[in-house]
């Protein structure tokens, strides 16, 4: 089915190196993500205690740890989607660069989200047109112009390996794409406004194995410009692909280290006990 | 025992269908009935005469019916015009913005104020609204009112399915998913941005069905309207004009001078208007409805 609207959402001109706004430039070093002492608790349950890692710059970081622990939290407190939490309180502090995400202003707040993206667990299309969600986050940062946008959205659907896909629907509704796809729109929808960091919580458990490689390929793809925070409770995804490694017990970072020491030698208990199968 | 169970089954079954069917039936039983009670208003005066005359004198054997019927569109106009946005408003507030203790609070008293019995809000609305209108508003606008008006009307309805709109739009909100309005944040937009693009768009087949409950309570609400309408038969041509609405037509005058002939006839066939423009305006909103939630 084509659709009438597909000359108008086609670029005019599709050789032009790829030149992201002004807006969003990079910094030229890439920054990395410190976790200073940080707590934090929801209606009294202490969930994350002292927690301190540095989470490095172009490389794939697996959080990972039994269920319950507090990967999601700490990763939710990343980019403070934690506030939403009901009764939540923190200490401690958390910096992008040397730019304190914990303790921010409001306008500080929309700019660091803007550069810490996420790919959530089960894909969340906006309501709106595959167009329209990867547009979305340019728009509210102020971006205008439907030529800017076109560009934006033909460069990120073709990182994603999606352009060919849905190029003549671009107008449709994003809930109408596969699982597999509208995982891909997510991706590149945070893409699209620039991000230094990319944080997935479990961003390929519910999708089916094709799919599933396909993200896993693009995250390889990806950290030569980002770097990329994913959380995983299957073990061999991080055996594949961390190049560093964070293992959570019970709100406590136990071990942090590149991925061939942490797989190959842990040092403490509990780390080979989790990696033995033991604990779960 | 098993036949048994089965039996029970199939009896239940058959019973609860029975019961949904006179349900159904009732509702065009009662068509049926109106119109067979106004049959002989119907067979003096045309149709077309009906809905489109304007002057109303029962005695003289005039029954124009158009300044009801506009009466009841402009009541509940001005009650939805007023009543949208700020139910928008409110829900948005409630759910994106407001901290669970303002919630606690404020969720009582929406469900408190949805079941307050309407003529509650007609003594209100004469106590307050109506000196309101005739002392502070209307003298800025016109020489003389007397606050009985329609805008008295739809700012007292407004006020009465607010309430309703509130409760049902919080309830809207509230089931659009978390991760959803994380994405959204997660893209550095603000609690406003996220509110507008994502959570009521995510609830546009729901916010239009919630209209639609809200215009239908609105287009039979009575007692509350009749109480500061200003009842003139008149078609109102400014917000501060008296209007006289279907129902408050019936209700006022059911049980009087029935001595008039063709008067019943005439009260029935205004039950009748109401009824079909009900019918008619749910009908559309349905198929309207289907259509948006097919597109999403
Ligand atoms: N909204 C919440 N309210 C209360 N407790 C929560 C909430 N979210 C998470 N928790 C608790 O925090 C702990 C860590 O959860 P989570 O970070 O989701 O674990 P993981 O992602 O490692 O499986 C769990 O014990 C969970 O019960
Ligand atoms: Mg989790």
């Amino acid at each position: 089915m084509r659709n009438p609207f597909l000359r108008w959402f086609i670029p005019a001109d599709t050789n032009e190196p790829f030149v992201p706004n002004a807006k969003f430039q990079h910094p030229a070093v890439a920054p990395e993500i410190t976790v200073d002492h940080f707590n934090l608790s929801i209606d009294g349950a202490q969930i994350l205690k002292d927690v301190c890692v540095k989470l490095p710059a172009n490389k794939i970081t697996c959080i990972i740890g039994p269920s319950g622990c507090g990967k999601s939290t700490l990763l939710k407190s990343l980019n403070r989607l934690s506030d939403s939490i009901e009764g939540v309180k923190t200490s401690g502090d958390i910096r992008l660069g040397d730019q304190s995400i914990v303790n921010c202003s409001e306008s500080d707040l929309v700019e660091l989200r803007r550069r810490i993206g996420l790919v959530p667990q089960r894909p969340t299309p906006l309501p709106m047109s595959i167009f329209g969600n990867i547009a979305y986050g340019c728009k509210i940062h102020g971006l205008k112009g439907r030529r800017q946008l076109k560009k934006i959205v033909h460069h990120y659907l073709k990182v994603v390996g999606l352009w060919d896909e849905v190029k003549d629907r671009l107008g449709n509704p994003a809930t109408r794409l596969s699982i597999g796809q509208q995982q891909r729109l997510c991706l590149a929808r945070s893409l699209a406004v620039e991000p230094e960091f990319i944080l997935a919580d479990e961003a390929t458990s519910a999708l089916d194995p094709v799919s599933s490689k396909t993200i896993e390929d693009l995250f390889v793809k990806l950290k030569k410009q980002y770097s990329i925070i994913m959380v995983t409770h299957t073990l061999r995804q991080a055996l594949r692909i961390a190049d560093y490694v964070v293992f959570i017990y019970m709100g406590e970072v136990i071990e942090v280290g590149d991925a061939k020491q942490v797989f190959e030698n842990p040092q403490h208990e509990l780390t080979k006990k989790y990696l033995s199968g033991a604990i779960s | 025992m098993n036949k048994l169970r089965i039996i029970k089954d199939r009896a239940t079954g058959a019973i609860m269908a029975t019961i949904t069917i006179v349900a159904l039936l009732l509702v065009i039983v009662m068509g049926i009935g109106l119109y067979l009670k106004s049959a002989p208003i119907l067979a003096e005066h045309s149709l077309w005469d009906l809905l489109t005359a304007s002057s109303w004198r029962p005695f003289k054997n005039e029954f124009g019916f158009l300044p009801f019927f506009m009466g009841t569109i402009w009541v509940t106009l001005i009650a939805i015009t007023i009543a949208l946005p700020l139910s928008l408003l409110t829900a948005i507030y409630l759910t994106e913005y407001a901290h669970r203790i303002v919630k606690r609070f404020v969720f009582p008293a929406l469900d408190i104020l949805a079941s307050l019995p309407s003529v509650i809000y007609g003594v209100w609305g004469t106590l307050i609204i109506v000196p309101w209108i005739s002392d502070t508003l209307a003298p800025h606008f016109v020489d003389f009112s007397a606050g009985y008006t329609t805008l008295a009307a739809g700012i007292v309805l407004s006020i009465m399915v607010l309430p309703l709109l509130v409760s049902l739009f919080v309830e809207l909100f509230s089931s659009v998913s978390d991760e959803l309005r994380a994405a959204s944040y997660s893209l550095g937009s603000t609690r406003w941005q996220t509110a507008i693009s994502v959570v009521t768009k995510k609830s546009l087949p729901g916010i239009f069905a919630a209209v639609v409950l809200a215009i239908s309570r609105a287009l039979g609400e009575t007692i509350a309207v009749l109480m500061v309408c200003g009842n003139l038969p008149q078609i109102p041509h400014s917000l501060f004009d008296a209007c006289y609405p279907l129902p408050a037509l019936i209700a006022n005058n059911y049980g009087e001078m029935l001595s008039l002939p063709l008067y019943e006839a005439a009260l029935m066939f205004a039950a009748l208007i109401l009824f079909f423009v009900v019918l008619l305006f749910n009908v559309t909103s349905r198929v309207i409805l289907y259509r948006i939630e097919k597109q999403q």
